[in-house]
């Protein structure tokens, strides 16, 4: 198997609620695999769990072969530099005292990655032209932003460190169309480049398409449908996903 | 009749007339809002579109006078709401205009929301101040019941991290309906939830117009969401109002070249040929 990552059996417990409830997935290096389902059903949990960010009640994930939950020091390190995430609120996840220049030198900093402060700056204003954000405003503080503005802080923050999988939790939620468009074309022309995998989190399905190879469906803590995309959205076999695809809001019925 | 300046004034709701709101050095501002008009009238749902970074949510909280000063400033313009100069109030009077008349659905919940006390308790805080004789713990499982979550009681015993994004937000709208106000602003209310809920929360917004004559600000990126429940748009670019009108004629027939790229840029489900 060449999987990058492989998720078995996976439970998430928060006291006597079992939020994740036996999942297995596989993402191999260059795909994307579209998460969906119902809020509150344990997406955000599975996908921190994926980054051993939350412990695992039960089951196991592993990342280039190696269990995650077993990672210490050194390669726990190298772990978390090769597997970055997108978090689902953007300011929550930013350091209110730092400004956002600092926040993604640092980053840059602690994983020895650059040189000097000159080729760390200039590599934070590149990955702030490549999000849409002027690097002028480097030097901002997170309040100071939109909050589509943050949320793109937040996908150049977990870009810079050239992850080889990314957990993107709703990274495109917060942005108008037109630039939620070149974002997502910013991600596809990275994994193109350099083989990144995603777990890509939505509740947008015409993105979530857009986006995936694959599309998992989870409902009340466990997947219930997988199929490439067109399948998943076109020929929907779980009766959840039969009624997520029916309640999409359509522009142009309304306008008919 | 009157002219059509007086019109508004005397009918609509919301009357906010060349509005401009400043960040940063008095010289070199971000001129965050840049001379911007709109109104709402009672029972009217309005949607704010617009480029990411362009001045919606600044313009919405300067309705109720909610921008963080002295950082931000609103240097220009007439806010007139119920025939009140919101400008001019003072700080006993704006805060009987927040909360329980203006209510607010704030674009991140996870932030709004005090991370010290339950849900169940601050929804209830609400209540408590803004509608004597209520009583708090029916009307709290009531609200939390009516924005779709699956066990109300567990959500209001619940502190905002031990619940997911989209459930925050909910109890974020329950928080904002508990006031019972006359304008809901309701900055991204839908973004963290499933089609289906956000769905039931739609309904439920235009459920309220019908039956209380609830006026809604509505800030949104889903074009989708507008063209199901506005009755007008207004959209915005670079701090300005570049184009409005009646929903389904801006969307259908855009004139600013901005709308028609937004328009362009609409994700489909399924792709038609
Ligand atoms: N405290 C602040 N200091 C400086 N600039 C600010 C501050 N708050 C907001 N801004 C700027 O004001 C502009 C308008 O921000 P606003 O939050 O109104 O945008 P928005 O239209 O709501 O965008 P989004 O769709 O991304 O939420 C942005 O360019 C933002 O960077
Ligand atoms: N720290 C926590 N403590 C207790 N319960 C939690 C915690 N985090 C999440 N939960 C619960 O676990 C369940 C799953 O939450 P999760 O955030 O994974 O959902 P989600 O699928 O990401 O939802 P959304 O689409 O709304 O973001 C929810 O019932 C939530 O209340
Ligand atoms: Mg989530
Ligand atoms: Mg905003």
């Amino acid at each position: 198997m060449n999987e990058l990552l492989q998720v078995e059996n996976v439970s998430v417990r928060y006291g006597a609620l079992e939020a994740v409830r036996g999942v297995s997935l596989v993402l191999a290096a260059g795909e994307t695999l579209g998460l969906v389902g119902e809020s509150g059903c344990g997406k955000s949990s599975l996908g921190r769990a994926v980054l051993a960010l939350e412990p695992v009640a039960a089951g196991r994930v592993m990342f280039d072969g190696n269990s995650v939950t077993a990672l210490k020091g050194a390669a726990l390190k190298q772990f978390r530099r090769q597997a970055q995430m997108v978090f689902q609120d953007p300011f929550g996840s930013l350091n209110p005292r730092m400004s956002v220049g600092s926040a993604i030198e640092e980053v840059l900093f602690v994983h020895g990655i650059g040189a000097s402060r000159t080729t760390r700056r200039d590599r934070a204003a590149e990955l702030f032209r490549d999000v849409g954000l002027d690097e002028n405003w480097l030097g901002r503080y997170p309040h100071e932003f939109s909050g589509g503005q943050r949320q793109r802080i937040g996908i150049a923050r977990a870009l810079a460190l050239e992850p080889k999988l990314l957990v993107a939790d709703e990274p495109v939620s917060a942005l108008d169309v037109s630039v939620q468009a070149d974002i997502i074309q910013l991600l596809k022309r990275i994994q193109r480049a350099r083989g990144l995998a995603y777990l890509f989190i939505g509740h947008d399905l015409a993105v979530v398409r857009e986006m995936s190879d694959r599309i998992a469906v989870m409902f009340k803590g466990e997947i219930v449908e997988t199929g490439t995309s067109d399948q998943v959205c076109d020929n929907p076999q779980h009766s959840y996903t039969q009624k997520l695809l029916s309640a999409v809001p359509d522009i142009d019925k309304a306008l008919a | 009749m009157h002219d059509m300046g007086c019109a508004i004034t005397d009918k609509a709701l919301l009357d906010v007339q060349s509005l401009s709101v400043h960040f940063g050095s008095v010289s070199d501002p971000v001129r965050a809002v840049d001379g911007v008009d709109f109104h709402i009238f009672p029972g009217e749902i309005v949607a704010l579109v617009g480029e990411s970074g362009s001045g919606k949510s600044i313009s919405a909280l300067s309705l109720a006078r909610l921008i963080p000063e002295p950082a931000g400033r609103i240097v220009d313009g007439r806010i007139i709401f119920q025939g009140l100069e919101v400008l001019k109030l003072k700080s006993s009077e704006l805060r009987k205009l927040r909360g329980a008349r203006i209510a607010y659905i704030f674009q991140e919940p996870a932030t709004s929301l005090n991370p010290v006390y339950t849900v169940g308790w601050q929804i209830g805080e609400a209540i408590r101040l803004h509608r004597k004789g209520v009583k708090v713990k029916a009307e709290v499982a009531k609200l939390l019941a009516a924005v779709g979550l699956p066990d109300p009681a567990r959500a209001a015993g619940a502190y905002p991290h031990e619940l997911s994004g989209g459930m925050q937000q909910r109890a974020m709208i329950a928080m904002a309906l508990a006031c019972n106000p006359d304008l809901l602003v309701a900055d991204e209310p839908t973004t963290a939830l499933d089609v289906t809920v956000q769905k039931q929360i739609l309904d439920l917004l235009v459920e309220l117009r019908e039956k209380r004559g609830l006026s809604i600000l509505l800030i949104t990126h889903n074009l989708g969401i507008v063209a199901n429940v506005a009755d007008r748009v207004y959209v915005m670019n670079n701090g300005k109002i570049v184009e409005s009108g009646e929903t389904k004629t801006v969307l259908r027939t855009p004139q600013h070249e901005y709308t028609r790229k937004l328009l362009k840029a609409v994700p489909r489900l399924h792709k038609t040929a």
